[in-house]
């Protein structure tokens, strides 16, 4: 359990530092491959720097849209199990109900998370925020419909008069044949 | 993938449907479990001892009942029984030819042979006649017609021989057209002639003589006394007779003898000097010998062969006398019940010689059983060839005892056969203070029953643990306890029955905690014909008086009218204690317990009388004072059968009497509803339990629709047939006959509602409960009975929909509402037919009133039916829509079905069933039932199943190592788990 937890929390293990600027090569294990120098290479104008920066910019900005449609797909599928599940209140509607419903609210309650890794300050991240968001609550808006489609909403008169004691009677009356 | 959940989820489904399918049987292994059952049979009047042969001595008998049974002479058990009609009485019982029990019952109309040794019918023979008269069974030794011994039988004002073989009449004389009343049938020993003895008008004595073979009449012969007769006769031998004159003041003697009548009048002055007053003969069968009241005192007369009256014997009047009972060497001996302190002496005599005695013994006896009534007497031959005498003796509380060698040898409490009104009580709390000796017995016990049950569970028991399972869950001392519990299935029942006694049964097991016979309802010089009319919780502590018992109410009254005083009593529920009882006072037409306590939750409760005063009850300053505040909401009403009359009442300022009293207060009519007398007749009315608990005043339908049930506990259902038609099933057509029931407010007396059904007739069996009345009646058209339902909604409440307004609570619906509003109702309702005809009729009710009710139903077979309200649901229709289906509504069929399974008695029979009792356990799912006829029977029942608690055999054992194994199943993975890791760490 740990150990998944490890994994899990600072996400990874090894990486490979591509942009490393390092100029000693004696900080370096591995020597450079023969023909290469550093300094020619570090010394390279800084439109390669900027167009490789607007290409990662582009494609934080394309993750990040994909991430904000993610919620779509789910959408097809909450929907197509919602139809399977039925209408009557049983295990398995009401479980399909309580994940449609739980998993737009804790993806609404990360969204800051799920948007951490495309974070630059060049990147406009509110569009796809926005959409996701509105993925997100149209999938919770889904859930709240099958719940009361299900009867699970208490939107009728029934609902809150159901449980209501019947009136006091002020008057009181007895009798009936003489006793014998 | 996808079919495959959906066909998951129908499986899942169709699981939890069967689960929820209301079944209400019960496994064969569950009987006894919470439900017991008790056989009686009643007041005991006639008994036969058979008892000559070795085998199983037993002793005959039958009751006020209608109950013929033949009971076990040892231990008291009943052999076998038989309960005839309620109108089928018997009167007259004897054993022929020492194998067939004869009875002759309904006044002589149905002669009937039974078996003696397991009273299989033999034959039933129908006498018809239309005069009323007493009714004689003659049983002659040794008198035959061709191969027959013949049996005689006197009713309906004809003579019958009729043969004991197969109970052919083979002959039939009409002496009611010949004048005579005919009180004895004599037959000589060898002769072929029956003489019939009676009186024909006031004043003569005739002996008829017929011939036994034929039934000619032979001769007739008649004698004028001019002192004339009242009616009283004794046969002291079989020529002479002695009867009381028209004065009751000389003793009479006639003989018949050769054909001759001779009278002679004796004085009973002449015979005893301080007799003034009138004599009354009693009518015992005792031969030579005759026993006169007179005054206080019982004399017994003999005539001497010359024909004079000689006074042998003379016994305080409370004695009472057995028939005489013939002995060695044609000798008659005769016992007599004297009455002392707490016990009663019997003494056996000779006839011949009344100086002595045979036996005098004095046995102890319980006060609460009152006095002896009726002693039946019989002997036996001791080792030393003497004889032995045992008695059966019944008691004022219609008890049996047998008593032998001045032992009570057994007793059986009989008077528990008719009883008259039920109510239940709550037993006392349990005490903290519990040694722990029992804790560790019942512990150990606790265990040691949990393992056998976990035995049979995993099927490891063998046939012994099995009984010794089987006993434990049927003894279970849990059950018995004298405790309150916390389901509330442990009360005590407390009955009244007729003979005044008050006995308290406990829930679990039946078993008699106290009984009381009650002195106030006891013959007295102030009561003289007391009888019993109802009983009501007088004090139910729950809130204030805590520390106080539990108390009812018995009321009664001193003579067979409405005007006659009235009398009454309050019993604590705990003890059987008379706490107070009062009386005779003013007289008791009706009894209205009110809807308040005082501060010591005594139940204020009106008396009215026969001048409509109404008396407040308890008569104390707090609860005058309490029921002045609410008189102006306390009405009663009177339903007048006789005159059609329905008439509402309210109280007014105190009445006028000679004696000024401030709890007795006038009241004035308000309303009446006069039902036409040539074509209406009340024969019915039903109206709600008083404690009933209603859960909801909304009934939600299909699609989340709302109707506002009208809940009324002023509602009255009545229901009148036509004159006509008042009589039995088939005695009118169709076409003159109909029943109309109404819907009356008692309060204004407002017909909410009323309906015809033409061609339809009693007798009416109504319940109502809730806003729904169901009730039950025979349809001539479809010769059919025929079961209908009503249910009643409050139209004016149903505009109530706005949900933000429902939300915000901005409604009136739950405030106090008045009669006088005129609710605007509508009513729905439909007709089944229904195969059995009804004895009872009544309702589950529960502690809330949430779950769902069924209609117990005591059919015409002495068995209790549950019936699920849901079938009598007026809003079933052919082919419900799928909203209605999930709403739980049947689709409609004409007639009620009849699930052998829902019987709440299973095999057994309540025998002579009059009502069906339910009282509401603690536990919301439970309901209490006891139904009571000649037999009792009490169960549990859940109409929607024990939803809220577990059952009765869920092995408690078997969760507790399911999760003792668990948590070691964990304990053990967790270690192994972190040894694998350490090992892989090492590696």
């Amino acid at each position: 359990m740990d150990k998944g937890k490890a994994i899990m929390g600072s996400g990874r293990r090894w990486a490979v530092e591509f942009t490393d600027n390092s100029a000693s090569p004696s900080s370096r294990d591995i020597p450079d491959p023969p023909g290469f120098t550093r300094s020619s290479h570090d010394q390279d104008d800084s439109s390669v720097s900027k167009q490789k920066k607007d290409s990662e910019a582009n494609w934080k900005s394309q993750k990040a849209w994909e991430v904000a449609q993610a919620p779509f797909k789910n959408l097809m599928m909450m929907g197509f199990m919602m139809w399977m599940a039925g209408s009557t209140v049983h295990l398995f509607s009401i479980g399909i109900t309580f994940s449609a419903l739980w998993q737009p609210i804790s993806a609404l309650q990360g969204v800051g998370k799920v948007f951490e890794p495309y974070k630059d300050n060049k990147v406009d991240l509110l569009g796809p925020k926005l959409a996701y968001i509105a993925l997100n609550l149209v999938g919770l808006g889904l859930g709240v419909w099958k719940l009361n489609s299900l009867g699970l909403l208490p939107t009728h008169a029934s609902d809150w008069v159901s449980s209501l004691p019947p009136a006091q009677e002020v008057e009181y009356s007895g009798g009936g044949f003489p006793l014998f | 993938m996808a079919m495959a959940i959906r066909i998951r989820v129908l499986l899942l489904f169709l699981f939890f449907l069967s689960l929820s399918h209301p079944t209400f049987s019960l496994y064969q292994d569950q009987v006894g479990l919470m439900d017991w059952h008790q056989q009686y049979i009643g007041k005991v009047k006639h008994a036969v001892f058979h008892t000559q042969k070795a085998g199983r001595k037993r002793v005959v008998v039958s009751t006020e009942e209608n109950v013929i049974a033949s009971l076990d002479l040892r231990r008291g058990e009943i052999f076998w029984r038989h309960v005839l009609g309620s109108n089928d009485t018997v009167n007259e019982l004897d054993i022929a030819l020492g194998k067939y029990v004869i009875t002759l019952s309904s006044g002589g109309k149905y002669l009937r042979a039974w078996n003696l040794p397991d009273g299989q019918m033999i034959w039933e023979s129908f006498l018809p006649g239309s005069t009323a008269s007493r009714s004689i069974l003659s049983i002659p030794t040794n008198l035959k017609v061709g191969k027959d011994d013949l049996i005689l039988a006197y009713g309906s004002g004809s003579l019958y021989a009729v043969s004991s073989i197969d109970g052919e009449v083979l002959w039939t004389k009409d002496l009611a057209s010949e004048g005579i009343d005919v009180q004895q049938l004599i037959h000589r020993h060898g002769s072929n002639i029956i003489y019939a003895l009676g009186f024909i008008g006031s004043s003569h004595f005739a002996t008829f003589e017929i011939n036994a073979k034929n039934g000619e009449l032979l001769k007739h012969d008649k004698v004028r006394f001019t002192g004339g007769f009242c009616g009283d006769i004794s046969f002291l031998k079989s020529d002479t007779a002695v009867a009381l004159d028209s004065t009751r003041s000389s003793l009479v003697s006639v003989r018949f003898r050769d054909g001759e009548i001779s009278i002679e009048q004796v004085h009973i002055s002449d015979l005893l000097l301080d007799s003034s007053g009138v004599a009354a003969i009693l009518p015992y069968k005792l031969i030579e010998m005759v026993a006169v009241k007179v005054k206080e005192f019982i004399i017994f007369v003999k005539l001497t062969n010359e024909g004079k009256f000689v006074v042998v014997g003379q016994i305080d009047h409370t004695a009472i006398i057995s028939d005489s009972l013939s002995i060695l060497e044609d000798q008659q001996a005769i016992a007599l019940i004297q009455h002392g302190d707490n016990k009663i002496q019997l003494t056996v005599k000779l006839v011949s010689d009344w100086s002595n005695h045979l036996i005098k013994e004095t046995s102890y006896m319980d006060c609460q059983r009152g006095l002896a009534q009726r002693i039946f007497l019989n002997n036996y031959v001791r080792t030393d060839r003497s004889s032995g005498f045992r008695a059966l003796i019944v008691m004022e509380d219609h008890s049996l005892l047998l008593v032998q060698q001045g032992e009570i040898v057994w007793s059986r409490e009989d008077g528990l056969a008719s009883i008259v009104e039920v109510t239940t009580s709550e037993l006392p709390l349990e005490k903290d203070s519990v040694s722990v000796a029992t804790v560790e017995h019942s512990l150990l016990e606790w265990l040691k029953g949990h393992v056998l049950k976990l035995k049979g569970t995993l099927m490891l028991a063998n046939p012994d643990d099995i009984a010794a399972i089987q006993k434990l869950r049927v003894q279970s001392s849990e059950k018995s306890k004298m405790t309150r519990d916390h389901n509330g299935f442990r009360k005590l029942i407390i009955v009244l029955t007729r003979a005044g006694k008050l006995f308290a049964l406990h829930t679990g097991d039946g078993q008699i905690v106290w009984s009381v016979l009650l002195n106030s309802l006891r013959k007295s010089q102030t009561c003289e014909a007391p009888n019993v009319l109802t009983l009501h919780q007088w004090q139910v502590p729950h809130h204030h008086a805590l520390d106080e018992n539990p108390s009812i109410l018995v009321l009664g009254r001193c003579g067979p009218n409405l005007d006659s005083p009235g009398v009454y009593s309050i019993v604590d529920a705990y003890t059987g204690k008379e706490l107070n009882s009062v009386g005779p006072f003013h007289s008791i037409v009706q009894i209205i317990p009110l809807p308040h306590t005082d501060s010591r939750e005594q139940r204020l409760h009106l008396l009215i009388d026969k001048d409509w005063h109404a008396h407040l009850y308890p008569r104390s300053p707090e609860a005058l004072a309490i029921f002045q505040r609410e008189v102006g909401n306390i009405y009663w009403y009177s339903v007048e059968a006789d005159n059609g009359i329905l008439r509402g009442h309210a109280a007014k300022e105190n009445c006028i009497l000679q004696l000024p009293d401030e709890y007795c207060f006038g009241t004035r009519n308000l309303w009446s509803i006069v039902f036409p007398s040539e074509s209406e007749r009340i024969i019915a009315t039903a109206t709600r339990k008083l404690n009933e608990a209603v859960h909801t005043q909304a009934k939600v339908v299909a699609d989340q629709d709302v109707m506002y049930k009208y809940i009324s506990k002023n509602l009255l259902f009545i229901a009148t047939v036509a004159p006509q038609a008042a009589g039995d099933i088939g005695s009118v057509t169709p076409d003159e006959s109909w029943l109309v029931v109404y819907l009356v407010d008692t309060i204004t007396g407002r017909i909410l509602h009323r309906m015809t059904h033409y061609g339809s007739q009693g007798p009416v069996h109504a319940v109502v409960s809730e806003n729904w009345v169901v009730y039950h009646y025979f349809n001539l058209r479809a010769h059919r009975y025929e079961m209908s339902v009503i249910e009643i909604y409050d139209q004016s409440r149903a505009d109530n929909k706005d949900v933000l307004k429902l939300v915000l609570g901005k409604h009136n619906l739950t405030s106090a509402i008045s009669a006088y509003t005129r609710t605007e109702v509508v009513t729905k309702q439909q007709s089944y037919f229904f195969s059995h005809s009804l004895k009872a009729i009544s309702t589950t009710s529960t502690a809330k009133g949430i779950t769902s009710k069924q209609l117990l139903i005591g059919t015409v077979g002495d068995q209790v039916l549950a019936l699920d309200k849901r079938f009598l649901d007026p809003r079933r229709t052919l082919n419900p829509t799928q909203a209605e289906k999930e709403e739980g509504i049947i689709p409609l069929t004409d007639s009620l079905p009849i699930i052998p399974q829902s019987y709440v008695t299973h095999a057994l029979k309540v025998e002579g069933l009059r009502g069906i009792v339910t009282v509401p356990a603690k536990l919301e799912s439970t309901t209490l039932v006891f139904a009571h006829g000649v037999d009792l029977f009490f169960t549990r029942l859940a109409p929607s199943k024990t939803y809220d608690s577990l059952t009765e055999d869920f092995s408690y054992a078997l969760l507790l190592i399911t999760i003792v194994a668990l948590v070691v199943a964990i304990f053990v993975t967790w270690i192994l788990s972190e040894r694998k890791e350490l090992q892989e760490k090492w590696r």
